[in-house]
């Protein structure tokens, strides 16, 4: 029995009970889906779905689940003591978070950091780009249903936070960057221990290509899937290894070396491809280029001097504001901080990546398959804790 | 920030050829360390829109612009399209209970012109902290779109023009004044 004739049939009935019909409208045939935030697949992360069969025609975000509002909290602790609550927001890359805090306190209260106290800092924050990355990795392939890509770059992440923690004294917390420098020098041996680790890591980096990025299924789940312009990467804003998937090859570090970058040689890792393929794999090549990295400061940094400026207790400079930029494991990560020439900043505002690339999610899901969400909302390298704040 | 503030927002109409020209001679004698791409940007902002414009500072690889909310759609436009600053970075409101005013500032940067890589833009604009209303950039900046939602429910500034002036990362049950307005406080503190 067709469905217009069951139509006709209830309507003349319905006419003569003197009934009326509600008819089907367009919108019922969509099925709303709530994904997140109690879903593993969503982090802390809400957003509701619209679906018309396999497809999504209708995306909303709705952050906030743990926003924890460090900007306010800025307000009321001065410059220094800000730090150990600043990493929260990303505790797998905190080094980052508070390096370009550190920055723009520096601007602020003019103060010099000694050329080892360079070194170190970007040391860690390159040992923290690797940590946030295979973390990341580790979700990415758990999503894509590829078990052996969760367990391996969990098990190589520990290298790195072996190493921090022998940096810095704690696995994931450091409050190791602060303004003036870095909070300990480097401990004896640390060198020689970082090389080995980089030795044995960029072994295994081969092979995660060939059992993830050469996989069959990896690549028809993620090529072609997910385009995103360069036109619409540049309108909406996006960063990171987003914008570099987009084949715009933009990186802080090289468009606005901070400290000891612009003595170091690197490439920024680009792809042209645009799709999911390309911000999976972008990352991927970071890693690469990280361990490049970190060589050469471990080659070219000084092998003695201090690590920290002397500071005055409580620092404050004159009333003014500052505004810097680090790269980060989810692209650019700003600080905008104004003083008003107390020891405690007037108002700090954290331009996260993560909040950035949220502005995607909407444009990249509707028009695509349910099926596709995992692999498109997490090759956005979003972090719901540093979006939310 | 606070030192220029505080007194502008009464006496700047008046005098604010005069504005300029004391910014402008600021420049000058700082020509040694002002590089000249920063200098060349503003050059042409000024040379469009003359005394539209105020210059909060020019540094290496800053600069950062004061306009009012009738002229920023105009302004951002022509940043946009000749100057090619494509997108924001971030939006930063900031509560100034001293001036009773909310200054609510555009932070954008460029990836179309290489050279412009490093450089930020900082476009500033001003409401009263009563019925505070600004004109939303969103047909300029698609970028900004979720940046001045959260400026709406962290400061109160209504953004005309923006489809969604509505609760984004606060709780849905949020039922007292914007948080970064500086009388709100933490409790305990």
């Amino acid at each position: 029995m067709s469905t217009e004739y069951s139509n006709k049939t209830l309507e003349k009935e319905s006419n003569a009970a003197g009934l009326q019909i509600v008819k089907e409208s367009e919108e019922d045939r969509l099925m709303t889906l709530s994904v997140g935030p109690q879903h593993p697949g969503s982090g802390h992360f809400r957003f509701t779905v619209k679906v018309d069969g396999d497809y999504i025609v209708h995306c909303d975000p709705d952050p906030g689940y743990v926003h924890r509002g460090e900007e306010k909290m800025c307000e009321y602790r001065n410059f220094i003591q800000n730090i150990p609550h600043l990493e929260r927001p990303v505790i797998h890359d905190s080094n980052n978070i508070t390096y370009s805090y550190s920055l723009a306190v520096e601007e602020l209260t003019n103060i010099q950091v000694p050329r080892r106290g360079q070194f170190i800092r970007a040391i860690a924050s390159e040992l923290n780009r690797q940590v946030y990355t295979l973390y990341w990795l580790a979700i990415y392939g758990i999503f894509l249903g590829h078990s052996t890509m969760f367990m391996w770059p969990t098990g190589d992440r520990e290298l790195f936070i072996d190493l921090l923690e022998m940096l810095t004294g704690a696995r994931v917390t450091h409050a190791f960057n602060i303004p003036g420098g870095v909070r300990n020098d480097m401990p004896v041996g640390f060198s020689e221990k970082c090389l080995r680790q980089i030795a044995y890591f960029e072994k295994r980096l081969v092979e995660y290509e060939n059992i993830f990025y050469n996989n069959p299924l990896m690549r028809q789940r993620t090529e072609g899937v997910g385009l995103l312009t360069k036109e619409e990467a540049i309108k909406l804003g996006v960063t990171g290894s987003v914008l570099r998937a987009s084949n715009i090859p933009y990186d802080i570090r090289k468009a606005e070396p901070y400290d000891v970058y612009n003595e170091i040689d690197f490439k920024v890792q680009y792809m042209k491809s645009s799709d999911c393929f390309a911000r999976a794999y972008v990352p991927f090549l970071d890693m690469k280029e990280s361990c490049y990295i970190m060589r050469q400061l471990l080659d070219k940094i000084p092998q003695s001097g201090e690590v920290r400026a002397k500071l005055q207790p409580n620092p404050k400079g004159p009333a003014g504001e500052s505004y810097r930029r680090v790269e980060s494991g989810r692209g650019a990560l700003g600080y905008y901080i104004i003083s008003d020439g107390t020891p405690k900043p007037y108002r700090v505002k954290i331009s996260v990546g993560s909040f950035r690339n949220m502005l995607a999610l909407p444009y990249l899901l509707v028009g695509s398959k349910l099926a596709d969400m995992p692999s498109i909302y997490w090759a956005l390298n979003y972090w719901p804790v540093e979006a939310d704040r | 920030m606070s030192q220029k503030g505080a007194p502008s927002s009464s006496d700047s109409k008046s005098n604010t050829s005069g504005k300029i020209e004391t910014s402008n001679a600021k420049t000058e004698t700082k020509q040694t360390v002002v590089p000249e791409l920063e200098k060349s940007i503003v050059d042409k902002l000024v040379a469009k829109f003359g005394e539209k414009i105020k210059i909060g500072y020019i540094k290496p690889l800053r600069i950062k612009i004061e306009v009012d909310r009738e002229d920023i759609i105009e302004v951002a436009s022509f940043i946009k399209d000749t100057l090619l600053f494509d997108h924001a970075e971030s939006v930063a409101g900031t509560d100034f209970p001293k001036g009773n005013y909310i200054e609510v500032v555009y932070h954008l940067g460029s990836y179309t012109r290489e050279e412009l890589g490093a450089h930020v833009l900082s476009l500033a604009t001003r409401t009263g902290r009563e019925d505070s209303s600004l004109p939303s950039l969103i047909n300029v900046f698609k970028s900004v779109e979720y940046h001045e939602r959260e400026t709406f429910e962290m400061l109160g500034v209504y953004f005309e023009g923006h489809p969604r002036n509505d609760r984004f990362l606060l709780p849905e049950d949020w039922a007292d004044i914007p948080p970064l307005r500086k009388e709100f406080r933490i409790k305990g503190r």
